[in-house]
């Protein structure tokens, strides 16, 4: 079997790429060149820049596979940039990573696959892909600290079948302790926190770049519509956040909701976040049937799944939840296993 | 054929880089270890080293028909071009440069750096087949044009320029204004006596024909008023500033003096290996087209477009394959970028990353171009 590892520089997809070698098959490393600044410039922060690239380069020499950089520039900038800026442009929080991971990294190189003379596609994920009786499964991964299953929430069955995910298996102690053991230069890497393309958490710059009407200046209300404050656009806000409003209370508040038309931002107390039903859009689901009665709904990358009943595009939360932002991505489980995932469109 | 352990490689990418001549390796080893000397001393080691240097530099000037006094060793290409434009109009921010969009980045992102520092620029575009129109670029000169810089051969397409008739038409209007030819692709295959293409400077790069990487050349006209790049301890009359390179200097000599000697042997076959595995493209792929194929062109370069298929897939399955060729111009990273050349041609993004860059050189087989263009027609069938 021909396997294409989708190499980012970091310790989980080197030590994939490993392992599909020691189990004999043929192994090409990829990196995908998602993104350049205005003067072509590599990124400096996240999952992709050039010295994640390097470290790619490097740890597939050290293991002998062909290595290549895939420019995927153009499809990056379509489908993840401009739908990140849209969703700041709409109020909506943005999942660029989500997007990637779907749009790109999975649909491109998926379709990709027999092109490029490959059988499967290899990724670093910890999820579990596993055959059941109605097709191929995701499952959450080994260590459930570390379950990226979220992320790949979107995949479809047929998707899975072409996937190879062989550290979501291991805890990322044992990957760290396995990278070691074969003298990866990855082994002791820090994980990446920042999005790719926007860089050292330089949201402002970015958007003064890409988006600059989300920097126009608003109000900031409370939901009486008293104004209680004034912001310099709602470019950077997040339902729920608590630090940098600006707004001197006795109480701690939170950002509510966001209407980037009007260019204001609804604060409120920490009950007034409390939501317990939500709009469903692009629901898909692994098996490719519908979805829908009870279900586990996790809606944050390293939040837990919670009871709730799914059914007619919406979804009830037994309990209400804190913080739940349209443009989120939710993912549905039975324990430990994915059903789909879809993306909030809007609360209530 | 390039051997690397087990795996053997149809190399067709000299535009990159060619192996080394025959016996290069070995003129130049003596000056990394025994005759380790700088040049620039006046005891028996030094000597020995600035006796070699000074050698080589009579070899090189006698293969441009130039003086050993105006051949300029550099670290490569790249800082010939870098000298041969910034020099003439550092300090006086009146004076600049025109070129062409088919530039190397050597030449264009060293024009760009004038720009944003006052310099008048300008960069003349081309014909749909890379063409150089001389009346076009001397009438783009200013009255601040101190430099013309137009390449010999281009590295991505081939496609050769008649720089004597830009000179000509330059010096025709201001016989004042330099004359720049970055004839980094050409050595292998051009004739470049420095009088008959009428330039006062010209940039040669060692590793392009057979000779060590890191040793380049620019030949500078005497009488012409250079400010230096690099300062320092005065070197190469002033011009250039650093401790000789004396085993590149020797490397890039010797080599040069073979590709003169193989020049017109080069021409007619690697020129017929690269025709025939141009003729057998053209039969066995539909729709096929050779940019920059209507004009004259180097006997071993040759890109072509082969619509719906992208170049980075290709690349990739031919590697796969153990064919090497390039997408002309890549990033740091490796990845193929959208060449400002085929684009400067009138190709749109989508098309010129469908091109792709097979270049031949002194190595090259029949039987390799031949096994090369029969796994590429297979890749092109199986991707369609």
């Amino acid at each position: 079997m021909r396997a294409m590892v989708a190499m980012s520089g970091g310790v989980d997809s080197s030590v994939a790429a490993a392992l599909m070698r020691e189990a004999g098959h043929d192994v090409i490393g990829v990196t995908l060149k998602l993104w350049s600044g205005p003067g072509g410039e590599a990124p400096t922060a996240g999952c992709c820049t050039l010295s994640d690239a390097e470290d790619a380069r490097r740890v597939a020499a050290a293991l002998d596979i062909p290595y290549y950089v895939l420019d995927y520039t153009e499809e990056f900038r379509e489908g993840v940039v401009s739908v990140f800026i849209d969703d700041y442009a709409h109020g909506r929080t943005p999942n660029p990573c989500i997007e990637c991971n779907r749009t790109v990294k999975f649909d491109r190189l998926l379709n990709g696959l027999d092109e490029l003379g490959c059988d499967v596609l290899v990724t670093g994920h910890h999820a579990r892909v596993r055959s059941g009786p109605d097709g191929w499964e995701l499952h959450r991964g080994a260590d459930m600290a570390k379950d990226q299953s979220y992320v790949l929430s979107m995949l479809t069955s047929p998707q899975l079948g072409r996937t190879r995910l062989p550290v979501g298996e291991m805890t990322k102690t044992e990957v760290r302790a396995r990278a070691a053991e074969l003298g990866l230069r990855t082994a002791a890497k820090a994980e990446s926190m920042e999005i790719c393309f926007v860089g050292r958490g330089d949201y402002r710059s970015f958007l003064d770049r890409h988006a600059p009407s989300m920097l126009r200046p608003g109000p900031v209300i409370d939901h009486t519509g008293e104004v209680l404050g004034a912001h310099g656009g709602v470019g950077g806000f997040t339902v729920g956040q608590r630090r940098g409003l600006g707004i001197a209370a006795g109480e701690p508040r939170y950002v509510v909701s966001i209407d980037a038309t009007t260019a204001t931002v609804v604060i409120g107390r920490r009950e007034d976040l409390l939501v317990r039903t939500v709009e469903l859009e692009g629901l898909s689901t692994v098996s490719g049937r519908p979805l829908s009665g009870r279900v586990e709904a996790q809606y944050r990358a390293h939040g837990a799944a919670m009871p709730a009943t799914l059914g007619g595009g919406l979804l009830h939360f037994d309990e209400p939840q804190m913080a739940v932002a349209p443009g989120q991505t939710v993912a549905f489980y039975e324990s430990d296993r994915v059903l789909g995932g879809a993306v909030i469109a809007a609360t209530g | 054929m390039i051997c690397d352990n087990d795996r053997v490689m149809i190399y067709l990418d000299h535009a990159a880089t060619t192996p080394m001549r025959p016996g290069v390796w070995e003129a130049m080893a003596p000056f990394a270890v025994d005759r380790f000397g700088n040049s620039s001393g006046a005891h028996e080691v030094s000597r020995k080293a600035k006796d070699a240097l000074e050698e080589s530099r009579e070899r090189v000037a006698a293969c441009l028909g130039a003086r050993p006094m105006e051949i300029v060793f550099t670290s490569g290409g790249t800082e010939a071009d870098n000298l041969a434009l910034k020099g003439p109009v550092t300090g006086d921010r009146s004076l600049g440069v025109v070129t062409m969009a088919t530039e190397h980045e050597a030449v264009l992102e060293t024009t760009h750096f004038l720009h944003r520092l006052g310099h008048p620029t300008h960069v003349v575009g081309v014909s749909r087949d890379g063409g150089v129109d001389p009346d076009l670029v001397a009438g783009s000169m200013g009255p601040g044009t101190a430099v013309v810089s137009v390449m010999t051969v281009n590295n991505e397409t081939g496609v050769v320029t008649d720089v004597a008739a830009v000179s000509a038409a330059v010096k025709r209007i201001d016989p004042s204004v330099l004359v720049h030819t970055d004839a980094v692709q050409a050595a292998a295959c051009e004739s470049l006596d420095v009088d008959r293409l009428g330039v006062d400077m010209l940039s040669l790069s060692g590793h392009k024909f057979g000779g060590p990487k890191g040793a380049g050349v620019l030949f500078v006209r005497e009488g012409t008023r250079l400010e230096p790049v690099l300062h320092g301890g005065g070197q190469e009359l002033g011009r250039r500033s650093g401790t000789h390179d004396v085993a590149g200097a020797v490397g890039l000599a010797t080599a040069l003096g073979m590709a003169v000697e193989d020049r017109s042997r080069f021409r007619s076959a690697v020129g017929g290996i690269r025709d025939d595995f141009e003729k057998r493209v053209m039969e066995g792929v539909e729709g096929v087209v050779v940019n920059g194929g209507a004009g004259p062109r180097s006997p071993h370069h040759l890109n072509l477009r082969i619509p719906d298929v992208r170049n980075q897939t290709l690349l990739l399955r031919l590697d796969q394959s153990g064919v090497a060729a390039s997408a002309g111009s890549a990033c740091q990273s490796g990845a193929a970028k959208v060449s400002h050349v085929l684009e400067a041609m009138g190709l749109s993004p989508d098309e010129a990353r469908e091109c792709v860059r097979f270049t031949f050189g002194w190595t090259t087989t029949q039987d390799e171009a031949s096994e090369g263009v029969a796994t590429l027609i297979d890749l092109v069938g199986e991707l369609r």
